[in-house]
């Protein structure tokens, strides 16, 4: 007999690595840590996408999270650059630093 | 024929367009080279002269016509279509335009060539000659426009025109003045103007002069009179401020501060005979507005006299020939009024011709004095300046009405048809006849101060030389003596003075070509059968008697001027009146300017500054402050925007989830 786990666990679970993500962004002030948060973000709706497409039995869901690994691997590779970049360029990647576009 | 018409106003737009582009953009910037009055003054007398040869051509080809089939017309396009009305530009030439063509092209002509001399010295003779074409391209749309609406294009630009020129030197605040109050007072008349076209077109649905002349015809009689009267007199209110009438002639005497040959082309020649033109035009609407032709006739007459009493009293040559062109006007219009129209139209060029030759006399006379205009310090010019001594003699007789000179027969025809035409009246004639007298009065007294009698200009002349020349049309030839003007100038002033000697054989009565040859568009006028015709030699014998006794007594008065000082304080108060202009300018001060000034610093104070104002600068405030405290937010962190972002968007979900609570 196969053990299975709750939908309500792993929803819960994903929620809880959602928010820890979306916390994370909003007060942490390191471009690297940031982009982490928002790779814990991602997975996190990967993770519920999966669990809803197994209990209503459509492939939608887990065609979606394919697409999502996907867009998430691109997104690293343009934002780690993009911070290789802002650090050359303002030998900083503290976010207080970078208020530029103030006013 | 017909095919080429358009090529009489267009000529005078591409005189216009070439001095206009070479002054702007070659001659008026910085660095520009400047140009002589030579080049641009010849290639605008080619154009208008161009524009002659097709006139006169045009002209020709009418005459080869049988007398009903007297019209040319050309449509070039259709200007608009709105509704119900179709208004297409079409050149439309009969015996009445064509006179008016040849007239403006003609005498345009020598006034352009006689610009070349007169304005030699000018800063800016480019733009003068600009304007001036541009002015005679406005007064051909007016006579050859086919419908009241293109009439009226050409009637504003000839207004605009009149406008620039006579603030031609606007550097004088004096001369920008008369402009301005040139154009303000057209724009009361034209106001009448348009609202006379409304009430045409809702009356008889159509601007076009034959539509409406074949309209009129079969329906008028069934049109009430009133809006027939009515019509009448908002189109003259219209003529009354081109034409300078009473009340709004306030403008013609001012607007000598332009160039003379612009007084003499514009300010007495053409423009200010538009109305009698736009009259003439639709004489067969006015012959079912008796009463409106009654208004027109009595302020015709009354101009007339009144603005020939003004003349008396002006020490400014050109002063003097203003009121007397208003004057003559006034007679022009007192024709119009009993139904004359033809009359009316032969004083209209006959004056052209010796009006135009006054002014450029004068005009000369001013050039050679130096820009001297005050009569009293002239005198004996005629040693100084045979050539035009003789041609303002020629057309000094012309105005005084004495035969066999042009004036003579126009003005006679006037007079003789204000008596006898069926909407004349002795008094009409009296106070027409009472004119003439007076008019030959005021032009002897011109004569002969300005040609006659001892100079008194030795000391008076060499006190501005001794304080050295200022004037910027100084000059660099005799060196401060009067002199004669060049030939460019005197030429056209003897081509005028032979058309003011012959010109009235147009209109020989009994033998009278002119009114024969109008008589496609103005019917024979019928002479009110209770008249005894044999009076016209009576009358006719009255008039020249009334402008030898005005002749006699200011020669008598004025070759010495120790009468005329002796006349003049036996007549103190009112030679104050006179020489003020009867106080009208005042008057129409006080009544009008004042309280309209006084009621526009009301609404500009009470309800510009304290509402208008208020509210919109108001709203300027608002936004400024809410700016200021807005600004705040835009900390240029990031994460403070996502922060926001994420309050928005549960706030955004917490209203589609739960709605309104």
């Amino acid at each position: 007999m196969i053990q299975t786990v709750e939908p309500w666990v792993v929803l819960s679970f994903s929620a809880a690595i959602f928010s820890i993500g979306l916390v994370g962004v909003l007060i942490r002030r390191n471009i690297l840590v940031l982009l982490m948060c928002i790779e814990l973000m991602l997975n996190a709706v990967n993770l519920t996408f999966v669990t809803l497409s197994r209990q209503l039995e459509s492939m939608a869901g887990q065609m979606s999270v394919f697409f999502i690994i996907t867009v998430a691997a691109a997104e690293a590779a343009v934002g780690l650059g993009l911070v290789i970049a802002l650090f050359r360029t303002l030998r900083t990647v503290d976010t207080d630093q970078i208020q530029m576009l103030r006013e | 024929m017909a095919q080429s018409l358009f090529w009489i106003p267009l000529l005078p737009l591409l005189g216009f367009l070439i001095n206009g582009i070479w002054y702007m953009f070659f001659q008026s910037p910085a660095n520009g080279r400047k140009a002589g009055a030579t080049v641009p003054g010849v290639i605008a007398s080619l154009s208008i002269f161009g524009a002659f040869v097709f006139s006169l051509k045009a002209f020709l080809e009418l005459k080869g016509l049988a007398p009903e089939q007297r019209v040319l017309e050309q449509l070039l396009f259709n200007w608009m279509k709105v509704g119900e009305l179709s208004l297409d530009v079409t050149l439309r030439v009969d015996s009445l335009s064509t006179l008016f063509t040849l007239v403006i092209t003609g005498v345009g002509t020598l006034i352009h060539l006689y610009s070349i001399g007169y304005m030699g010295h000018d800063e800016t003779p480019g733009k003068f000659f600009a304007y001036l074409n541009l002015f005679c391209f406005a007064m051909l749309v007016l006579v050859l426009g086919g419908s009241l609406p293109l009439l009226f294009l050409g009637w504003e630009g000839v207004g605009l025109c009149s406008y620039l020129l006579i603030g031609y030197w606007y550097s004088d605040e004096e001369k920008a003045k008369a402009g301005k109050k040139a154009f303000i007072v057209n724009r009361v008349g034209d106001l009448g103007f348009i609202l006379g076209t409304f009430l045409i077109y809702s009356t008889f649905g159509t601007l076009d002069f034959a539509n409406l002349k074949e309209v009129v015809l079969s329906q008028g009689a069934m049109v009430p009179a009133a809006v027939l009267t009515g019509i009448g007199l908002l189109l003259f209110v219209g003529c009354m401020g081109k034409s300078a009438q009473i009340p709004l002639y306030i403008w013609l005497p001012d607007a000598m501060a332009g160039p003379t040959p612009v007084s003499a082309l514009i300010h007495a020649a053409t423009m200010v005979t538009s109305g009698i033109y736009l009259l003439s035009r639709l004489n067969f609407l006015y012959s079912l507005a008796p009463d409106a032709l009654h208004v027109i006739a009595i302020i015709g007459g009354v101009t007339a006299f009144f603005a020939a009493t003004i003349a008396f009293a002006q020490r400014d040559i050109k002063k003097v020939l203003a009121y007397s062109t208003v004057s003559q006007l006034g007679y022009m219009f007192l024709a119009t009024g009993v139904g004359a129209y033809g009359a009316g139209v032969f004083h209209v060029i006959t004056h052209a011709f010796f009006k135009a030759l006054l002014f450029l006399g004068a005009g000369s006379v001013i050039h050679g004095m130096h820009h001297e205009q005050d009569i009293m310090k002239m005198g004996g010019l005629r040693k100084y300046m045979p050539q035009t001594f003789f041609v303002f003699l020629i057309g000094w007789l012309a105005i005084a009405g004495i035969p066999p000179f042009s004036g003579f027969f126009s003005k006679d025809e006037i007079l003789w048809l204000a008596f006898s035409s069926d909407h004349g009246s002795v008094v009409l004639w009296g106070l027409g006849a009472l004119t003439a007298v007076m008019t030959a009065f005021y032009m002897t007294r011109l004569f002969v101060l300005t040609f006659l009698g001892k100079p008194r200009f030795e000391e008076s002349h060499h006190d501005t030389h001794g304080h050295g020349h200022h004037d910027d049309h100084g000059h660099g030839h005799g060196h401060g003596g009067v002199h004669e003007s060049p030939l460019i100038m005197t030429i056209p002033l003897m081509v005028l003075a032979l058309l003011s000697a012959v010109g009235g054989f147009m209109g020989v009565p009994h033998m009278n070509w002119l009114a024969h040859w109008l008589e496609p568009v103005i019917p024979h006028h019928a002479v009110n059968p209770a008249v005894n015709p044999s009076l016209e030699w009576v009358l006719m014998g009255v008039s020249v008697l009334g402008a030898v006794i005005g002749i006699v007594f200011a020669f008598k008065v004025y070759r010495d001027l120790k009468s005329a000082e002796v006349l003049r304080k036996k007549f103190e108060g009112l030679h104050r009146a006179l020489e003020n202009k009867w106080y009208v300018d005042e008057m129409f001060e006080v009544l009008l300017v004042r309280p309209i000034q006084a009621f526009s610093r009301a609404l500009w104070k009470n309800v510009d500054v304290a509402i208008i104002d208020r509210f919109v600068l108001g709203f300027g405030r608002v936004s400024q402050w809410t700016g200021q405290t807005v600004r705040v937010t835009q900390t240029g962190s990031t994460q403070t925007y996502l922060f926001m972002l994420l309050i928005g968007l549960v706030i955004a979900l917490g209203y589609l989830i739960y709605g309104l609570v």
